[in-house]
């Protein structure tokens, strides 16, 4: 007890003695005239989760913002809050933050949180909290309407948006070679899936396909996982204002993780695992997996030979990507051959700023198009919100022309609903019990159980 | 009032304050004795009192961190609670705990620990102070620290336990989750229970072992007859603390994340689990509401025996 007691006084004492030096070093920062800080916050880290992103921001956005402040006479001075952990564990954090009215001026969040987030009266309308500057930003003419939607809620804008995504199958091409499989393989169906997986698994590859699954993913299991699936078998998480429980397509989409993963085609243990996930990343990059699902920021933030979590030096001639086809053509959703997902990020005003109109500012500088073009140079390309600016930036870039021109016009967005996040984990659990062994139909009609608590009753729920 | 001031009630009234005065050894009287341990009551009643009252208002609302819910909660009764109690997955959080308790305190911390101060006893020396550096440094490392340490060895890819073992590719946090954090938690803090049963031993008068070896009392029976009656009060107040505490303890989940699928999700992570990753405050307020009934419980349990000594 007294080690305990000593070691708190420690901790303590280090504690104090870091916020001592870290007001010195704010202090210092003061000058003439009102110095205004502001703070701006993503899930992002130099070294670590979208280094490219931290980066931008720290070396390039906040001394040019400061900058241009400064040539208006006002001393601003910008702090970056880095971040690198799990998107829940970041939404966690913003949420506990926002809760006791603090966090950073400018914070980046998902589009899927905008309405949970709103409800709860942690983030606000801009108009409301900017004035009329923010409906006249002159970036909005640029945005796809699609992509507007993601920062509205009730219709009100909420955010700005920083994107959008879209995903898609990659393969190994050096893999594929040793299984006979051709360099632009292109599946018309889940059957030509499980058919690669077979071929690759005979060639001897670990884990011949890696689709997300289980609850320790998170949302990744959703985006990168289920819902693309349940688009390829026809279905939508919410259709015409009413929630799917046990439908056909839900258990067609159980089904082939049950082919998957029961049928040695996945690593079942790896969609288990605490960092699952990270660890799936590693061993595409080391050379083990035959086919991933996921989104470009897979091209962009994992396998990028730059700056990735797991560079792959011959990235450009060793990944390959195809769209993910509907279950059997033409049984996707609206009839379609081949599905996505999008989502994207936002990034918003904190309410609790004190200098909203600065930090307006601040969020609206890092989407000008000059920020953008910064931002995506040097093989960091990415989809913009604005369609001035991906049109100059996306052209020499094949991954994202094709996300931009294949992909998105048969893409799907998740509802943006306050109750999709608990939605979603209930989606994440079925997946999870698949993978562990329930046939898919009792996991199907364990999901829609959940579901009725979720959303209010039988009711809401179309089967 | 006629009786108050009739001489019987007046000799009662002055025996009363004289004895208030006998026990009134500073002599502070109790308006100033009451402003002495003010603030210390004011510290427990604000960091200690009001917490936990407040998480027993909490479990009476349907508060969420996100949502209309955080903005304005409902009182929904006592819904959380039966919710809690009618849960599958609250039992089996209780279950698994009520493992780790046995497993890792009850057993593990309190044999090794006992074993490691009745070995070292009578010894002096490098020996000692090794041993009893690796134990006690194992207790004294930052949580996050030992935890990535221990991520390292049991790691199926990567892990050093694999290697030494040459059986790679052995998933001991998937596969024996549970026994991954038992044995962590025994090797983390049997510390404790070690220095106080040193202590403990340190009070066993040598002259009683000397006779009951004199008598040809065989070890097993020096440690039943002569030493286990001597440190009792020990073990049982050793008992208490590391039972509460690791009832308590978060540290599994920097290990497993109460993985996988829920098969080490201890009350205390399910309850961050609940509370902060589903965001449902109120339901994880009432699940804490029963751990702290439980851990009423178990100290009632403990302070009975104790008592029951004298």
């Amino acid at each position: 007890m007294a080690v305990r007691k000593r070691s708190l006084g420690v901790v303590a004492v280090l504690a104090a003695a870091g916020l001592g030096l870290a007001a010195c070093g704010s202090s210092s920062g003061g000058g003439e005239g009102e110095a205004i800080e502001l703070t701006i916050t993503q899930n992002a880290i130099k070294g670590g989760k979208n280094a490219a992103g931290a980066t931008f921001i720290e070396d390039w956005v906040i001394p040019e913002f400061e900058a241009a402040q400064k040539a208006k006479g006002k001393d601003v001075t910008v702090k970056f809050v880095p971040s690198g952990v799990d998107d829940e564990q970041y939404k966690t954090k913003l949420s506990l933050d926002l809760k006791s009215g603090k966090g950073a001026d400018v914070m980046d969040i998902d589009g899927i949180w905008a309405g949970e987030f709103a409800e709860a009266g942690y983030i606000k309308p801009l108009s409301e909290l900017v004035g009329p500057e923010a409906d006249n930003w002159d970036g909005w003419s640029q945005i796809p309407e699609a992509v507007q939607g993601m920062a509205e809620f009730d219709g009100k804008k909420y955010a700005l948006p920083v994107g959008t995504d879209g995903r898609v199958l990659y393969f190994n091409k050096a893999l594929f070679q040793q299984a006979g499989l051709p360099a632009d393989w292109q599946p018309k169906g889940w059957q030509e899936i499980i058919d690669a997986g077979t071929k690759l698994k005979s060639a001897g590859v670990p884990v011949p396909i890696q689709i997300n699954a289980g609850t320790a993913m998170g949302e990744a299991t959703s985006m990168q996982g289920v819902l693309p699936l349940l688009a390829g078998a026809g279905g939508e998480v919410r259709q015409d204002g009413k929630w799917t429980g046990a439908s056909q397509a839900l258990k067609d989409a159980l089904g082939l993780y049950q082919k998957i993963y029961g049928g040695g085609l996945g690593d079942p243990k790896l969609q288990q695992e605490a960092k699952g996930r990270d660890k799936s990343f590693q061993q595409f990059a080391e050379g083990k997996v035959g086919i991933l699902m996921e989104g470009d920021y897979f091209w962009r933030g994992v396998v990028n030979p730059k700056d990735g979590v797991a560079k792959m030096d011959d990235r450009d001639q060793v990944v390959g990507y195809a769209m993910i086809p509907a279950m059997e053509p033409g049984k996707g959703l609206r009839g379609q051959d081949f599905v996505s997902m999008s989502g994207g990020a936002l990034r918003t005003v904190n309410p609790n700023s004190e200098h909203p109109k600065e930090a307006f500012e601040l969020l609206a500088f890092t989407l000008s198009p000059e920020a953008l073009k910064e931002e995506t140079k040097d093989g960091n390309v990415r989809v913009t919100p604005r369609t001035d600016v991906n049109k100059e930036i996306l052209a020499g870039e094949p991954l994202l022309t094709y996300i931009s021109e294949k992909v998105l016009p048969v893409t799907a967005y998740r509802p943006p609903v306050a109750v999709y996040p608990q939605v979603s984990a209930a989606l994440q659990e079925a997946t999870a019990a698949v993978v562990g062994g329930t046939p898919p139909d009792q996991a199907a009609t364990a999901y829609q159980k959940k579901l009725e608590g979720i959303v209010g009753g039988a009711g809401n729920i179309a089967s | 009032m006629a009786q108050a001031t009739s001489p019987p009630e007046v000799v009662k009234e002055d025996e009363r304050t004289r004895r208030g005065y006998s026990s009134d050894a500073a002599g502070l009287g109790n308006l100033r004795a009451g402003a002495f341990v003010a603030p210390a009551l004011l510290l427990i009643a604000a960091f200690l009192v009001f917490p936990a009252l407040w998480v027993l208002y909490l479990g009476l609302t349907n508060y969420r961190l996100t949502g209309a819910a955080a903005a304005e909660p409902q009182f929904v009764g006592l819904a959380n609670l039966l919710d809690a109690v009618s849960n599958p997955t609250f039992w089996n959080s209780t279950w698994l705990t009520l493992q780790f308790v046995l497993g890792s305190a009850v057993i593990g911390q309190v044999v090794l620990g006992f074993s490691i101060a009745w070995m070292l006893r009578d010894r002096a020396g490098p020996l000692k102070r090794l041993v009893e550096g690796l134990v006690i440094l194992a207790w004294i490392l930052p949580s996050a620290v030992v935890s990535f340490l221990w991520v390292a060895l049991l790691d199926r890819d990567g892990g050093t336990l694999n290697a030494l073992l040459g059986i790679p590719g052995f998933p001991w946090l998937l596969d024996h989750p549970m026994l991954s954090i038992i044995v962590f938690n025994t090797w983390r803090g049997t510390a404790f229970s070690m220095m106080l049963y040193g202590a403990a031993l340190g009070n066993v008068p040598p002259s009683h072992l000397e006779s009951a070896r004199l008598a040809g009392a065989s070890g097993w029976q020096q440690l039943r007859d002569v030493v286990f009656p001597h440190i009792r009060g020990h073990i049982l107040t050793n008992l208490l603390l590391i039972s509460l505490w690791t009832f308590n303890d978060f540290s599994p989940f920097l290990i497993t994340a109460g993985g996988p699928d829920g098969r080490s999700e201890v009350l205390a992570v399910h309850v961050y689990k609940v509370a902060l990753q589903s965001g449902e405050l109120g339901y994880g307020a009432a699940v804490s509401t029963i751990i702290l009934l439980i851990n009423l419980v178990v100290a009632v349990f403990y302070l009975r025996l104790l008592r029951s000594k004298k």
